[in-house]
C-alpha cells in the first residue's frame, strides 16, 4: 500500500514536510474573492499558481472557477510585475467585466518586492480601472501560514478596502463566517434570520460555488455579497467573526478603523459551539431564541443521547484547519468521544493551548501538532490506533492503510459531493456531522461482526 | 443570447475554418489578464517526472506547489509508491532571507536515509529562482554522499510554459541516463516507449502489444517508471515517442548523443494505434517475422473490437465533439477516433500547440470547425454552445464548464481512470463518449428543452 511508506518510530523532522496538512496562501484568498459578487479573483504570479488554484477549488466544489493571472515571465521576475499587472487589469476590465477585482500575490510578487497598492494606486489614476468599478488587493505570501491565513488577509482586505463610514447606522450585524463552504454560510444565514438578524456575510460563496445548473456558464454566478453591502459594513452595529484563524482579523481591523465592536467566536460546529453563536446573536438581537432554533438544538441533543452508546470512549484522530479542528474536537467531546490525535498545518500559537483546554478531561493523554503534517498524524495512529479518523480527502490512504472508519471533512474533498450543498455547521449541521459519523461506525460494526452477532437492530 | 465578445488580442488565436486566410498565431505567452487555463514549467516537470515509482520526488519551495501535485495524476505503479507520497521543504519567511540551501540538504540525507531511492529529483519552484539557491551545487555534494543520482529539475514556474516545464524534466532524464557508464550495447530489435505515463494502466497495455511482436521494451519513459530501466534506455535501438511535447526533446538528445533514431508515434485510436505498431515493426524490417506477428497482432485486435464499436456507433454517428487539449498531437488521433465512432469535430484546441500542429489540425477538420490556442472558459463556453456540441473533450477545469452548460464530458487528462489507448482502450474510450453521450440526464437540462437548442451562454 501506498503509505507502506509511513515508518511507526517517529523521529524529530525539523526541514521537511512529508503529505502536508495545509496548502499556501492564495489559494485561500482565491476562495475568500470569490465569495463576492461580480468578481474576479486575480493572482499576481506565475500562471501555474493560478492554474493549480483554480484546479484544486474545480476538484472540490465541482463548479467552474473564474480567475485571472498576471503570467509572469522571467522578464517580470527581473523588472518587477508592474507592467504586467497593469496589463491584467486592462484586460479583465475591457473583456471580461468584472464589478471587482480581488488581487492576491505569490511567492513570486513578494520576493521581487511588487508594490501592489501603488501599482493599483496607479491603476485608478491612469483609468485602467473603469470609474465605478473596484479593485482590492493582499499580500499572500506563500511562505507565511497557509491557505487559512491567506484567506483571511483577503478578508481583511475586503474589509478594510471596501468599508465606507457614513455615520449612518445601518441597522445591520456583520458576520464573518471563515473558511467554510457554501452551505455553511447559507447556514449561518439561516440561523441568523430566524433570529431576526439583518445580516451582512462576507465572504458569501454560496450560490457562487454551490449554484445550479442552469444550462449556462455564468461567469460571474449570482451569488456573493454586494459590494454595496461590503461597503456598508462601516456602519454596521457590530461584528462576529467566526474563527480566530480565518475570521478575527477583519472583524478585529473593523473595530479598530470603523469602530465597529466585533467579538470572535469559534465556528458553530456541534451543539456548544453554537449555543454560544445564538447566544451571541441573541443579544446583538436582543431577542430571546425563537422556538424554531430551540426546537432544532432539542433535535440534536436528543440524537446525541439516543446514540451515546455508539460514540462512548471511541478514538478519534482529526487533521484540518485549525478553527475548524478547535470546533470539531469540542464537539466529538461533548458527545462522548475521545480525540486522542490532532493535528493541523497551520501555525498559530493558541491552537495547541485551546485544544488542551478541551480536551482536560484526559489530561496529557493526547498527541496535539501544530504545525504538523498527516505524516506525523499517520504515525501516531500506529502508535496509538483510533476507531474513527476526520480529515480531508488526503486522509483516505491512511483510512485505507490502518483500516479506519473515515469522515471526510475540511478542504479540499476531492473524492466526494455533498460538502458544498449540506452544511456542517449549527444544530442542523450538528445532525449531518452524526450521521456521518454514526453510518461509518456502524457500518464498521456490521462489517466486522461475526453471523451471530450481526445485529438488525442496532 | 447575448454573444460573448472575444479578446481582441486574441483574435489571431482563433480561427474557424473556411471564415478567413489560415494565419495562427501561437506558441506566445499568455496575456496577462486572460483566464488562461495553462499551466507553468513546474507543473510540466512534475507530469513528465512523476511517474517514476522508486524515485524521490523533494519539491524545493514553499508548500503550495507539492500540496497541489500530490498525487493528482493516475500514473500507476506496478511495485513502489514512493512517488505518490509528497515531500516538500516548505520554506518559510527565514528561508526566503538567508537562503534554503541547507534546509534542502538535510531534508535530502534525511529522506535518502529514510526510503533509501534510487535516485532523486529535486524540483525548483519560483521562489528558489528568485532566492538564488545553488540547487545544482547542493545536488553534487548530496549525490557524493549519499552515492546515488540527485538530479536537479530547473522547472522555476516563471521561466516559461508547461512546455519548458518539458524540456526541464528531459535535461533531468537525460542527465540520469548519462550517470550510467558502462559501455552502451545497442539490443537489437529494441526500444524505449518515450511519453507515456501509465495513466489508467495503459504502459502495460503498449507494452503487451509490443511484446507479442516481439520487440523488447527496454525502458518506459517514464509509465510505471524505474531509475535502473531509465538508465538503460542509451541501449534501444529506437525511441517511440508519444505525447507531442512532452519528451521529444530528450528523444532529439538520445539521437544526438547516442545515434538513436525516433519516431513520433499515438496510441489511441484504431488507425494511429496501428500505425505505430506497424512502423515499430517496419523500423526492424530486418526482421520479417516482427511484420508477420504486427499484422496478426492487429487482425486480432481490431477483430475482437469491431462488435462492440458498431454498436456504439448507431448512437453516436452525426453527434459534435469540442476538443480542448494539452499538447495539439493529441487532438489529431482524437478527432480520428471520434471519426471512428461517426462523430464530428466542431471545436478543436490546445493549450501549446506548434503552428504546424495547426496546420495539420486545419487541414484534419471539416468547413466551419473552430480552432483555438491557448483558450479560455468563456471562449470554450462560446464556441462549443454556439457549434452545438454534445461531448467536451478536455481537463479538469473544462468538466464543470462543460457539465454547466449540459453538454456530455469525457477526460482525457490526469483524471481518467481507465486506460484509452490501444484497441481495448478505443473501446473503453468509446463506451464513455457514448454514456456521455447518451445519459438521459442531458434530456433534462434546460439547453435541449428550449425550441433553438442552442440557449446557453450569457
Amino acid at each position: 500500500m501506498l503509505l507502506r511508506h509511513t515508518p511507526k518510530e517517529i523521529k524529530e523532522r525539523k526541514v521537511l514536510a512529508i503529505n502536508p496538512a495545509k496548502t499556501c496562501q492564495p489559494i485561500g484568498a482565491m476562495y475568500a474573492a470569490l465569495g463576492i459578487h461580480g468578481c474576479l479573483p486575480h493572482s499576481h504570479g506565475s500562471q501555474g499558481c493560478c492554474a493549480y488554484h483554480r484546479s484544486t477549488l474545480t476538484r472540490h466544489y465541482r463548479e467552474p472557477i473564474m480567475a485571472a493571472t498576471s503570467s509572469f515571465t522571467e522578464g517580470a521576475s527581473v523588472f518587477g510585475g508592474q507592467a504586467n499587472l497593469l496589463q491584467a487589469l486592462l484586460t479583465m476590465f475591457t473583456t471580461y467585466d468584472p464589478d471587482i477585482v480581488a488581487v492576491h500575490t505569490t511567492c513570486l510578487s513578494e520576493t521581487i518586492g511588487d508594490d501592489v497598492n501603488q501599482i493599483v494606486k496607479k491603476a485608478y489614476k491612469d483609468g485602467t480601472i473603469p470609474k465605478g468599478k473596484h479593485v482590492i488587493h493582499t499580500s499572500t505570501p506563500s511562505y507565511v501560514g497557509s491557505h487559512v491565513t491567506g484567506f483571511s488577509n483577503m478578508v481583511k482586505s475586503m474589509a478594510v478596502q471596501l468599508a465606507e463610514k457614513t455615520g449612518r447606522a445601518n441597522g445591520k450585524l456583520n458576520i464573518v463566517p471563515g473558511f467554510v463552504e457554501p452551505s455553511d454560510m447559507v447556514e449561518i444565514k439561516r440561523i441568523a434570520g430566524m433570529l431576526g438578524i439583518d445580516s451582512i456575510l462576507f465572504p458569501d460563496t454560496s450560490g457562487v460555488l454551490n449554484g445550479p445548473l442552469t444550462g449556462k456558464f455564468h461567469m460571474y454566478p449570482k451569488g456573493g455579497v454586494s459590494i454595496k453591502a461590503l461597503k456598508s459594513i462601516g456602519d454596521s452595529r457590530g461584528s462576529i467573526g467566526l474563527g480566530e484563524w480565518a475570521s478575527a482579523d477583519a472583524v478585529r481591523a473593523l473595530d479598530a478603523q470603523f469602530k465597529v465592536p466585533c467579538q470572535v467566536q469559534d465556528l458553530p460546529i456541534g451543539l456548544l459551539a453554537t449555543d454560544r453563536f445564538v447566544d451571541a446573536l441573541r443579544i446583538a438581537a436582543g431577542v430571546s431564541v425563537p422556538d424554531a432554533v430551540t426546537q432544532e438544538r432539542g433535535q440534536l441533543l436528543d440524537v446525541i443521547s439516543d446514540m451515546q452508546p455508539h460514540l462512548y470512549g471511541k478514538k478519534v484522530a482529526i487533521a484540518g484547519d485549525p478553527d475548524q479542528v478547535i470546533a470539531l474536537t469540542e464537539f466529538l467531546v461533548t458527545i462522548g468521544m475521545k480525540p486522542v490525535h490532532i493535528v493541523t498545518g497551520t501555525p498559530g500559537k493558541a491552537f495547541i493551548k485551546r485544544i488542551k483546554e478541551i480536551t482536560a478531561r484526559f489530561g496529557d493523554d493526547i498527541n496535539v501538532k501544530c504545525p504538523g503534517d498527516l505524516f506525523l498524524l499517520h504515525q501516531w495512529i500506529k502508535n496509538e490506533p483510533v476507531d474513527l479518523l476526520i480529515c480531508n480527502t488526503y486522509g483516505k490512504y491512511i483510512a485505507r492503510d490502518e483500516d479506519i472508519p473515515f469522515v471526510r471533512h475540511g478542504f479540499p474533498i476531492l473524492d466526494r459531493i455533498g460538502h458544498s450543498y449540506i452544511p456542517t455547521v449549527g444544530y442542523k449541521g450538528g445532525l449531518h456531522l452524526l450521521e456521518k459519523i454514526l453510518g461509518v461506525l456502524m457500518d464498521r460494526t456490521d462489517r466486522d461482526a461475526p453471523e451471530e452477532r450481526f445485529e438488525l437492530v442496532e | 443570447m447575448t454573444s460573448i465578445s472575444v479578446l481582441k488580442q486574441r483574435e489571431k488565436q482563433i480561427y474557424q475554418k473556411g471564415k478567413q486566410p489560415f494565419e495562427m498565431e501561437c506558441e506566445t505567452k499568455s496575456l496577462a489578464g486572460a483566464v488562461s487555463q495553462r499551466a507553468c514549467v513546474f507543473c510540466g516537470s512534475r507530469v513528465v517526472l512523476y511517474p517514476i515509482a522508486d524515485a524521490l520526488h523533494l519539491i524545493h519551495g514553499p508548500i503550495g506547489c507539492a500540496s497541489y501535485t500530490w498525487d493528482i495524476r493516475g500514473a500507476l505503479s506496478s511495485g513502489p509508491e514512493l512517488h505518490r507520497m509528497s515531500f516538500s521543504t516548505d520554506l518559510s519567511e527565514t528561508d526566503i532571507i538567508y537562503g534554503g540551501e541547507k534546509k534542502l540538504k538535510k531534508a535530502l540525507l534525511e529522506l535518502i536515509d529514510k526510503y533509501s531511492p534510487k535516485a532523486a529529483f529535486i524540483y525548483c519552484t519560483c521562489i528558489v529562482g528568485i532566492i538564488g539557491d545553488d540547487v545544482d551545487a547542493v545536488c553534487r555534494q548530496v549525490e557524493k554522499e549519499t552515492d546515488i543520482p540527485v538530479i536537479p529539475v530547473h522547472s522555476e514556474g516563471f521561466k516559461g510554459t508547461k512546455k519548458d516545464g518539458y524540456k526541464a524534466a528531459c535535461d533531468a532524464l537525460f542527465s540520469l541516463i548519462e550517470r550510467n557508464k558502462a559501455p552502451r550495447v545497442t539490443i537489437p530489435d529494441s526500444i524505449n516507449i518515450l511519453g507515456e505515463f501509465n495513466i489508467g494502466g495503459e504502459t502495460w497495455i503498449i507494452k503487451k502489444y509490443y511484446e507479442a511482436m516481439g520487440v523488447k521494451v527496454v525502458s518506459v519513459i517514464t509509465g510505471d517508471g524505474r531509475v535502473d530501466e531509465v538508465m538503460q534506455a542509451g541501449n534501444a535501438a529506437l525511441n517511440v515517442v508519444q505525447c507531442s511535447g512532452s519528451v521529444t526533446h530528450l528523444a532529439k538528445q538520445m539521437q544526438e548523443e547516442y545515434g538513436i533514431p525516433y519516431i513520433r508515434v499515438s496510441y489511441f485510436g484504431i488507425e494511429d494505434t496501428s500505425d505505430a505498431l506497424y512502423r515499430v515493426a517496419v523500423f526492424f524490417d530486418q526482421n520479417p517475422e516482427m511484420l508477420k506477428k504486427t499484422k496478426e497482432l492487429i487482425k486480432k485486435e481490431v477483430q475482437a473490437i469491431i462488435p462492440s464499436l458498431e454498436t456504439m456507433k448507431k448512437d453516436l454517428e452525426g453527434k459534435k465533439a469540442a476538443i480542448y487539449v494539452g499538447g495539439a498531437f493529441k487532438a489529431f488521433s482524437m478527432i480520428k477516433a471520434l471519426r471512428t465512432l461517426g462523430m464530428e469535430v466542431v471545436l478543436a484546441g490546445s493549450q501549446t500547440g506548434t503552428q504546424e500542429d495547426y496546420e495539420v489540425l486545419r487541414q484534419m477538420c471539416n468547413e466551419g470547425t473552430v480552432i483555438l490556442d491557448d483558450s479560455n472558459p468563456l471562449e470554450l463556453a462560446k464556441y462549443s454552445v454556439e457549434k452545438d456540441a454534445d461531448l467536451f473533450i478536455g481537463g479538469v477545469k473544462e468538466r464543470p464548464i462543460a457539465y454547466k452548460m449540459g453538454i456530455g464530458f469525457c477526460d482525457h487528462n490526469h483524471e481518467r481512470k481507465i486506460p484509452l489507448v490501444g484497441f481495448e482502450g478505443m473501446v473503453n474510450f468509446a463506451k464513455e463518449v457514448h454514456g456521455t453521450v447518451t445519459s438521459p440526464v442531458w434530456d433534462l437540462v434546460p439547453r435541449r428543452q428550449t425550441p433553438t437548442g442552442k440557449e446557453g451562454v450569457i
